[in-house]
């Protein structure tokens, strides 16, 4: 596992990258991805491209970034999924959440 | 408190005086290096031999022990031996003092648990360098093994709590009615501790609620959620609640006092089998499946909805899914422990496994529950340790759970003497369904007690009766299938909520005689009532046929849209017994 965040030059956009299993391992450097002081982006992408794997907790993280964001007015995409983390994100119906393409 | 000025000094660490035992047989030797060791600021203790230092190390404990490695009695290799075994895992260090330079000897020194030698004649210098060397040596194991005995200690108290999430959530995650017939469960105790819960439990009109859970977190976090959910879970229920009531209570519940992150995945369900139906609700869990009573798969029934405790009251969809379901066919659902399980290769066992399983055991449906553990079992490689799995089987609709009678005081309850009137609007009925709170009014009466059943179920029909044909205006001949089944139910929901005008009222009139009591009900809607009264055997008017059945008089006036029933009950025996 292996996260990467970076900002887009005119610090608009706030892209994470997820590498490897996204699960409970990954927590302590997700947060930090967008936690860091002074980052005030208008939209986060979490790019998945690279993410083989997603559980409960990753979701659980996914919505601690959307609380971070601004709740129901934050705008967060999810891209790059693949079939099996995809599924995981529309059982528990996170299309109602976040706009996953 | 002390003032600042009466605190201790802090020792300076190198300056404060050690205690350094020094064991020599020569006299002259150990006179020398006694004094050597007192200038040098220290305290000595002095032994003729290799037995007197270890009884002295034991009653003096040294910090320093400074051996001689040939003695009469006992060697110093001997000694040092002893004095390391004596100190356990505290660190004592042992310099050999020697005039041996053949490598041999020196290895025996150390091998013997000496950790350095001192070379005679002695060199007040190096002497000191040691001291000071081994002191910061001591030292730093102390702090090393105080911070472990800290760490050992906090990790036994996370354990402990750990221990006691798990006895807490234990208690409430697997409870209820889950010894029903109906029901086949299984829930491993990892599973358990990871946060999987299932609860069962009975409305007082005899449908079974479900509730088959996984909290994202493990251990304490889940171990939190569990608490209120079965709690209301519970309460509610028992209070003859309709499922969406309580979705939305647990929903609104959980999001108040869960932090963001985490949350419940859950399938709700209601079985009715009076009426052959199941209520499903599907909030983040895999696919529910129905299949027939030859193995056949019916119904998948998908989340729709988010997870409980995720969403606002805004955005909650509490809508179950109606569905017909005859005796004999059963429900399945899992956690998603049962689809995520892994192979060795890394394969997913996923819904293609399970449907395999299902495919398998056509015609022999029973087997199916048994098949999904072995086959999980065999694809996994060793026993599955993270699976929560529940099958219902419709019961048969005479096989009805018997209510619980309870004790009456055999006594005229002269109080019980009134009448209640009750008129729900538009706006009363859209929102909440108003019966447990007027059952628990009824129940006041201690004679109608062990009636909750009945009552609830009559209240419920009548109740149900004047408001979906009454002021809905549904059709009851659309429930003649599956499909008209779904229409109606999706009808019911959409028409409810665009319901503007309307009431319906409820009477209650109850009045105590030396026998026992007399309880009656009347039931009015402002609706045009109904033209025919539908006859007993029909399959849509099973919910008048029934309260026929469980009250002793049932009239009908007004075209249908005021209905009136009479139960009596008597002191000193049950009525359903």
């Amino acid at each position: 596992m292996s996260i990467q965040a970076s900002m887009s030059a005119d610090s608009q956009i706030l892209t994470i990258n997820v590498k490897g299993r996204f699960d409970f391992g990954a927590h302590q450097a997700f947060r930090s991805a967008y936690e860091r002081s002074g980052l005030t982006p208008r939209q986060y992408v979490v790019d998945l491209h690279e993410t083989d794997y997603i559980d409960s907790s990753a979701l659980g993280m996914l919505l601690l970034l959307r609380d971070h964001a601004g709740g129901d007015s934050a705008d967060i995409r999810i891209v790059h999924c693949n079939p099996d983390v995809r599924k995981v994100l529309s059982i528990s119906n996170f299309e109602q959440l976040f706009s996953i393409e | 408190m002390r003032s600042e000025g009466a605190l201790p000094r802090p020792v300076d660490p190198e300056a404060a005086p050690l205690l350094v035992l020094v064991a020599d047989d020569n006299p002259t030797d150990r006179l020398i290096l006694g004094r050597l060791v007192e200038r040098l600021g220290h305290r000595v203790c002095l032994a003729e031999e290799g037995k007197q230092a270890v009884s002295l190390f034991v009653e003096r404990q040294p910090d320093i022990v400074l051996l001689d490695a040939l003695m009469p009695v006992m060697d110093g290799f001997e000694a040092a031996r002893q004095i390391k075994q004596r100190a356990g895992e505290d660190l004592v260090p042992v310099i050999f003092l020697t005039s041996l330079t053949e490598t041999d000897a020196l290895v025996k020194c150390l091998e013997a648990g000496g950790d350095d030698f001192l070379t005679k004649p002695y060199n007040p210098v190096i002497l000191q360098a040691k001291i000071r060397a081994f002191r910061r040596m001591r030292e730093m194991h102390q702090t090393l093994q105080s911070q472990r005995d800290v760490i050992a200690g906090q990790h036994a108290s996370l354990v402990r709590d750990q221990e006691l999430a798990k006895i807490i959530f234990d208690r409430v995650a697997h409870s209820g009615s889950l010894s029903d017939n109906s029901l086949r469960y299984l829930q491993s105790a990892y599973a358990m501790f990871n946060g999987d819960i299932l609860l069962a439990a009975h409305r007082p009109s005899g449908e079974m609620h479900l509730l088959l859970g996984d909290f994202t977190g493990h251990g304490l976090s889940a171990a939190i959620g569990a608490m209120p959910l079965a709690e209301v879970f519970y309460a509610m229920t028992s209070k003859g609640y309709a499922l969406r009531d309580i979705l939305l209570e647990l929903n609104s519940k959980l999001a108040t006092i869960l932090p963001v992150g985490i949350f419940c995945c859950a399938v709700l369900i209601e079985v009715n089998p009076t009426k052959g139906l199941v209520e499903i609700w599907n909030g983040g869990l895999p696919d529910v499946m129905i299949l027939g009573r030859q193995g056949e798969l019916l119904e998948r029934v998908t989340s729709t909805n988010l997870p409980l405790g995720v969403a606002s009251r805004e955005r909650f969809s509490p809508d179950p899914k109606v569905l017909v379901m005859h005796p004999g066919e059963r429900l399945l659902c899992w956690t998603d422990g049962v689809i995520e399980t892994r192979n060795g290769a890394g394969q997913l066992f996923g819904d293609a496994g399970v449907l395999r399983v299902i495919d398998a055991h056509k015609g022999e449906p029973e087997q199916v529950f048994d098949g999904l553990l072995s086959a999980l079992s065999q694809f996994h490689g060793s026993p599955e340790d993270d699976v929560s799995l529940l099958q219902v089987v419709m019961p048969e609709r005479d096989h009805l759970p018997a209510p619980q009678p309870q004790p009456l005081t055999a006594a005229m309850d002269a109080q019980q003497d009134w009448r209640l009137s009750y008129t729900f609007r538009a706006q009363a009925i859209r929102g909440q369904n108003p019966l447990p709170f007027i059952l628990q009014k009824l129940l006041s009466v201690a004679g109608l007690r062990a009636r909750a059943g009945a009552l609830f179920t009559v209240l419920s029909e009548l109740y149900s009766n004047a408001l979906e044909h009454g002021l809905l205006r549904l059709d009851s001949a659309w429930k003649q299938d599956s499909d008209g089944f779904a229409l109606y139910y999706q009808e019911r929901s959409a028409r409810l909520q665009a319901l503007e005008d309307g009431w319906i009222c409820l009477t209650i009139d109850h009045r105590p005689d030396v026998q026992g009591g007399e309880l009656v009900l009347t039931c009015e809607d402002s609706g045009a009532g109904f033209s025919t009264v539908r006859s007993a055997a029909d399959y849509a008017g099973r919910g008048l046929a029934l309260v026929a059945a469980l009250a002793d008089e049932l009239a009908f006036s007004e075209q249908g849209s005021r209905v009136r029933v009479v139960f009596r009950w008597q002191l000193g025996h049950t009525p359903e017994a």
